[in-house]
């Protein structure tokens, strides 16, 4: 993979260049944590942070956005006529989004984009959109990302890494999108192969550093109604609010509500983060609700991520590890226990079990 | 902490071996610093696993609502409070509960604690004192009243209101508290600076309800902004829909709320939306000369006539 240099005194220079040609995004220091916002001509990201406390999968996917609108004014050449709310799709990038967001956007295509459907308004974000990440040199004691499929130092997902190296920046370019990005800011300085090296000694000492593992490997094989009536949902669940933390914070969920307000003649389709945490998420037409007790629900949110998802894409846990979930559920529901409880699981070892 | 602790162990143990009671309520040790976990003890040998120190912020008055078991529950002052709404508001027998009293020293904001911190918090432990944490490369040591929950700063009810037994001596209650300061720097403002001030304070919420899901007062087994027949209110980022949230929801715990902070502590993105609960305290506390969950004995201003009610606003 090809390594650039990128001196820290060009940093700022080369992203105002950038700017001409993108939108650019970065962390933002919010009050108590930091947060992707769009950067103002100038304005350089904060890159002293452990990881933005909302992932960045609303860049590309917003917690709310307009699909169609219409109005109903006789006055309009186009009234009463359902139009697709006109966009901005031109070229952004995001800088700073770590290894493990990035890589989530990988996962969340194998949703997004199918061999049968195709989502036009997550795609055509998702195309529009470069990603300039920042190595992890110093991994949370909450992350579990080398378990979940990523790591550190991934490129997976990432059209640049930026690996910190003192007074500069080794940058792996890793597609063409991260080359045009190079190209914009101007940074072109190829670096020699120590630079490879250095990148490699980094990734293994955050590789290390990072002690929190969750094994996955016998999910694939569990029996799915077997892990469904296994004894512990009730004390996983029991702590658990409900509240849409976990899921609206997490990178990797990707429920959506579908909704039409109208506001006197006019009026919009939207599509909003669901959660699966919510009662409404789940309610019939008929007012019965499959999933009307909160076990049901928590139940749910792990049996997609790490039974229904594993089973279906083949492809590993529906989690990339960044541990958000774990950090910020008010009740302390740490997705870690609950994989290992679900991994480990078998009838013969449950020796307390009343069959009922 | 550590002998609230053992007496807690000790408690639990012998209400679940005499039978007493059938579940104990009370927190087990989290899996990351300054966090503990509600849970449901059930057998003498489990009651190993609770532990009480100034991480015990969740409201345990939240897990009891149409429970039908007899439960023990330890209880702060504002669980204890919060257990009395519950009665007053048919939530819960008060033969169905054994009350331990917790007196309290106030529990601390992690979420401070986490800004203040130079770098990921990997520790925290406690004496009578202080706070110490700890992490790669550096250790801080807080005094606890510098660190407390903004509700535990300004509590006048530390000591449980209503209690079957205690784990230890109550605590002076603190005297002179000026519990309103803020929410009168907000009555202060002018309309728009009030405008602003909400604008900012609820710019970054993402309308995940944990405020509203940690709260023993909200109960409802529909809550309105869940509504779907009719729906009441929208359900997409639209300040106005966030905003109605939020000002609905206070309107709903006005008289009711003991500001125990659990929405405050719960909510992923630090918004403070206490000034809203407060607000209303203050003018329960001013017009009807009412405190939440003190008695039994008394109806909450709200759900009460009185012909000598202040009705000046009607005029």
């Amino acid at each position: 993979m090809k390594v650039i240099y990128i001196e820290k005194a060009q940093w700022a220079s080369g992203l105002e260049k950038a700017g001409d040609s993108f939108r650019l995004w970065g962390p933002v220091r919010r009050g108590q944590f930091y947060a992707f916002e769009e950067l103002a001509g100038g304005q350089v990201p904060a890159l002293d942070f452990r990881n933005t406390r909302l992932s960045a999968k609303g860049l590309v996917y917003p917690q709310s956005e307009k699909m169609f609108e219409y109005t109903l004014d006789p006055g309009q050449p186009d009234h009463d006529l359902l139009k697709e709310a006109q966009k901005d799709y031109s070229p952004r990038a995001v800088l700073g989004i770590r290894p493990c967001d990035a890589d989530a956007f990988e996962l969340v295509a194998r949703n997004f984009d199918t061999p049968e459907y195709q989502d036009p308004y997550w795609l055509r974000a998702r195309e529009a959109v470069t990603l300039v990440g920042l190595a992890c040199a110093a991994p949370c004691s909450t992350c579990f990302c080398t378990s979940a499929g990523s790591g550190p130092f991934s490129t997976k997902g990432l059209d640049i890494l930026l690996v910190d190296s003192g007074g500069n920046f080794l940058a792996q370019v890793a597609t063409p999108k991260g080359e045009a990005f190079a190209q914009a800011a101007g940074w072109r300085q190829p670096a020699d192969d120590a630079a490879a090296a250095e990148i490699d000694r980094q990734r293994q000492v955050a590789e290390a550093r990072i002690d929190s593992h969750v094994a996955t490997e016998r999910l694939r094989q569990q029996d799915t109604l077997t892990l469904h009536a296994a004894p512990f949902w009730d004390d996983v669940a029991f702590a658990c609010i409900n509240c849409g933390t976990c899921t609206y914070l997490c990178p990797t969920c990707w429920c959506f509500d579908i909704q039409d307000e109208t506001h006197g003649r006019q009026g919009v389709r939207l599509r909003n983060w669901d959660s699966c945490m919510f009662p409404l998420f789940t309610l019939h037409g008929s007012g019965h609700n499959p999933r009307g007790q909160k076990v049901q629900r928590v139940r749910q949110r792990f049996m997609h991520k790490l039974k229904y998802y594993v089973d279906k894409y083949e492809n590993g846990i529906q989690c990339v590890g960044c541990g958000r979930c774990v950090r910020h559920c008010p009740v302390n529901i740490d997705i870690r226990k609950v994989c290992e409880l679900m991994n480990s699981y078998t009838l013969a070892g449950d020796s307390c079990a009343v069959v009922s | 902490m550590r002998a609230y602790t053992e007496k807690i162990r000790e408690i639990a143990r012998r209400l679940l071996e005499a039978c007493t009671v059938e579940r104990v309520l009370g927190f087990r040790r989290g899996s990351v610093p300054m966090m503990n976990a509600p849970c449901f003890v059930k057998t003498p040998a489990e009651a190993a696993n609770l532990v009480w120190d100034s991480n015990c912020g969740i409201n345990l008055a939240n897990y009891l609502t149409s429970r039908s078991e007899k439960i023990g529950i330890f209880a702060k002052g504002c669980d204890s409070r919060n257990i009395v709404t519950h009665i007053i508001e048919n939530k819960i027998r008060r033969e169905q509960l054994v009350i331990i009293g917790v007196p309290c020293h106030g529990m601390i904001d992690r979420h401070r604690i986490a800004a203040m911190a130079d770098g990921e918090i990997r520790e925290v432990v406690e004496d009578e004192n202080n706070i110490i944490v700890q992490g790669d490369g550096f250790k801080k040591v807080h005094n606890r009243h510098d660190v407390l929950q903004a509700n535990c700063a300004v509590c006048t009810h530390r000591n449980p209101v209503i209690y079957d037994e205690l784990v230890a001596d109550l605590v002076e209650e603190p005297g002179d508290v000026d519990r309103y300061r803020d929410v009168r720097e907000i009555e202060a403002l002018s309309a728009e600076g009030k405008w602003d001030f909400f604008d900012d304070l609820l710019h970054d919420c993402i309308r995940c309800y944990a405020c509203r899901n940690a709260c023993p007062l909200c109960y409802c087994p529909t809550c309105f902004v869940d509504e779907s027949r009719p729906q009441w209110v929208g359900k997409s980022q639209d300040p106005v829909d966030v905003r109605t949230f939020h000002f609905l929801r206070a309107y709903h715990c006005a008289g009711r709320c003991t500001d125990c902070g659990a929405c405050e502590r719960a909510c992923p993105v630090g918004i403070n939306m206490r000034v809203f609960t407060k607000k209303l305290e203050k003018d329960c506390l001013e017009k009807f000369g009412w405190e939440a969950g003190l008695s039994l004995e008394a109806r909450p201003p709200l759900d009460a006539y009185r012909p000598d009610d202040p009705d000046d606003f009607i005029r």
